[in-house]
């Protein structure tokens, strides 16, 4: 039994009498450590079934299986990076990410251990330095940075990330991806991404899920990336199996499921 | 050449880290002088004009009122017939016969009760509003109703009901105020980004947490709004309940002094009143602008 299973999901969002079918028979399975690229063209939904995992849409048919058990209500084991970082304003960086910590160890660790743990994961991003900071103090980069910490600090199953580097340019991107793949090797966290970049999506997952066109949008193709970690991006940058793989999602994407603007 | 000019600005935006353009700024040493100065410029730039516009209007309002027969009296008039009024606001020569300041007090301590009780009661019930869409239909309505009765109104009611002029004053103080905390603490409610509500949602927040650690600090720039409008509301609302009510207060004052052809009198507590309006209106935009620091999503 696989450690996630995202089982023939459907979803249907229904304004009034019009209903659309936005997601039909999503079948995943996620094995434990592993890192899952979701990719598809802007508005197929991608969103939403990462959404469905984090338990804060409800799936119209099928379910999640975490670990044996069903979940679909949200919970600190699915802890999301949102896009846009989603940082209390009010409070510090420390704050933000001693509220989730406060709260997931209730009980289970003292105050000086969720100080400790809080400090653990800050330093695990760099940002002790700017920890007395509020967000609108610190840069785009720095924020989602936090809201990585954030979702660490929970320990959760499976992380999961709704595009974390799309707000970001391309320097500060690069820098974030390659700090995530170095937590990654040291935590072992199982993580789940939401991604519209190919080199991206290559760069980081063992598994790319490539998702057809919405609406009804499913599984198209999925791709196991072979390449060994650690993963150096300029090694890659001529590495055969680093292009093959980079081929195949590109001809998914602009040969077989080009986007097609909505009329 | 321009648009060498322009790309250098642009790498320069992007390369240059803000924080460090401030630091930079505060090393600058700046002499003495020259902050000072800066300050002292700033501080008479406010204080000038309106002196200035006073002064006018005092001297055009003088002038109106030269004549022995003009119904107002002039300001010198006033200045001589009740200057004890204005350089002693906290003498007590009788239990009637006290100094303004005395009496603001008075007034302003029935404020505290009434506003205080209109602050708790209106937040949470715009939080209710704010969060249930059915008590948001059920209720609007009623209170968009119930907000525009004048403050008056409510007193024949509130004396029936009480059969005391004290709390009477205080039911008129709260229901006058309470309407717009309750419609802005509503707004600010239904206005928490969906984001935060993710989070609480993931965090597992309870009911009581949500409240507390985002719902308040989130809508706490529309609480402020509408505490600062209500706090303006009250104070007009105690000056004319206790026109009716008697008592202490600066209101009954205005009345007592009207009934007894006092009317320059009447012009110091006018002053009395708008300068203590003025203030109430400062301390609570005060406390808003620290309670919300960073609460401005960025």
């Amino acid at each position: 039994m696989s450690y996630l299973r995202i089982d023939h999901v459907d979803k249907t969002f229904s304004n009034g009498a019009r209903a659309t079918k936005v997601l039909e028979a999503v079948d995943l399975s996620v094995e434990k450590g592993q890192y899952v690229s979701i990719i598809g063209h802007s508005g197929c939904g991608k969103s939403t079934l990462l959404n469905i995992v984090a338990g804060l849409v409800a799936a119209s048919a099928g379910g999640i299986v975490l670990e044996n058990h069903q979940v679909d209500t949200p919970g600190p084991d699915r802890a999301v990076v949102f896009q846009n970082h989603s940082l209390l304003p009010w409070l510090t960086v420390y704050d933000n990410v001693r509220l989730a910590v406060d709260k997931v160890f209730a009980g289970k660790k003292s105050r000086a251990e969720r100080h400790d743990w809080t400090m653990r994961n800050l330093e695990l991003v760099q940002m002790i330095a700017a920890k007395d900071k509020r967000p609108s103090e610190i840069s785009g980069g720095m924020k989602q940075r936090v809201g990585i910490a954030r979702a660490l600090a929970m320990e959760p199953k499976v992380l999961l990330l709704d595009e974390p580097f799309g707000a970001l340019d391309a320097l500060t991107r690069a820098h974030l991806q390659d700090q995530v793949m170095a937590l990654h090797r040291t935590l072992g966290n199982t993580v789940m991404m939401i991604t519209h970049d190919v080199d991206e999506a290559v760069l980081l997952s063992d598994r790319i899920v490539m998702m057809t066109n919405g609406p009804r949008a499913t599984i198209g193709e999925t791709l196991d990336v072979a390449l060994p970690r650690p993963r150096n991006r300029l090694e890659l940058a001529s590495d055969p199996v680093y292009l093959e793989c980079r081929r195949r999602v590109l001809q998914f994407l602009y040969e077989r499921h080009h986007y097609v603007e909505a009329a | 050449m321009t648009m060498q000019i322009t790309k250098n600005d642009l790498v320069d935006t992007t390369v240059a880290d803000d924080r460090s353009i401030d630091e930079l700024y505060a090393r600058r040493r700046v002499p003495l002088v020259e902050k000072h100065g800066a300050r002292i410029r700033a501080f008479f730039a406010a204080i000038v004009p309106p002196m200035i516009v006073l002064a006018i209007l005092l001297g055009l309002w003088q002038l109106l009122c030269l004549a022995p027969s003009s119904a107002l009296p002039s300001p010198s008039r006033i200045w001589s017939e009740a200057n004890d009024l204005i350089l002693h606001p906290f003498f007590v020569a009788g239990p009637q016969d006290l100094g303004l300041g005395w009496r603001v007090l008075t007034s302003l301590q029935r404020v505290a009760f009434g506003f205080g009780l209109a602050s708790v009661a209106g937040v949470l019930l715009g939080v209710i509003v704010g969060q249930s869409q059915w008590a948001m239909r059920g209720l609007d309505p009623l209170f968009q109703v119930l907000r525009t009765v004048p403050p008056l109104a409510w007193l024949p009611i509130s004396l029936a009901a009480f059969r005391d002029s004290y709390p009477s004053a205080i039911f008129v103080i709260f229901i006058t105020s309470i309407w717009p905390i309750v419609i802005n603490t509503a707004v600010g409610v239904r206005n928490i980004p969906q984001d935060y509500r993710n989070v609480a949602a993931v965090l597992r927040l309870n009911h009581f947490e949500f409240f507390w650690k985002i719902m308040i600090p989130s809508a706490a720039p529309y609480i402020f709004t509408g505490l600062r409008i209500g706090v303006g509301l009250s104070w007009l609302a105690i000056v004319a309940a206790e026109m009716l009510t008697g008592g202490v207060g600066i209101g009954f004052f205005i009345w007592d002094a009207w009934n007894s052809s006092r009317l320059p009198d009447i012009f110091v507590a006018l002053a009395y009143i708008g300068v203590t309006g003025f203030v109430l209106d400062r301390i609570v935009a005060a406390i808003g602008a620290l309670a919300t620091r960073g609460a401005q999503a960025s």
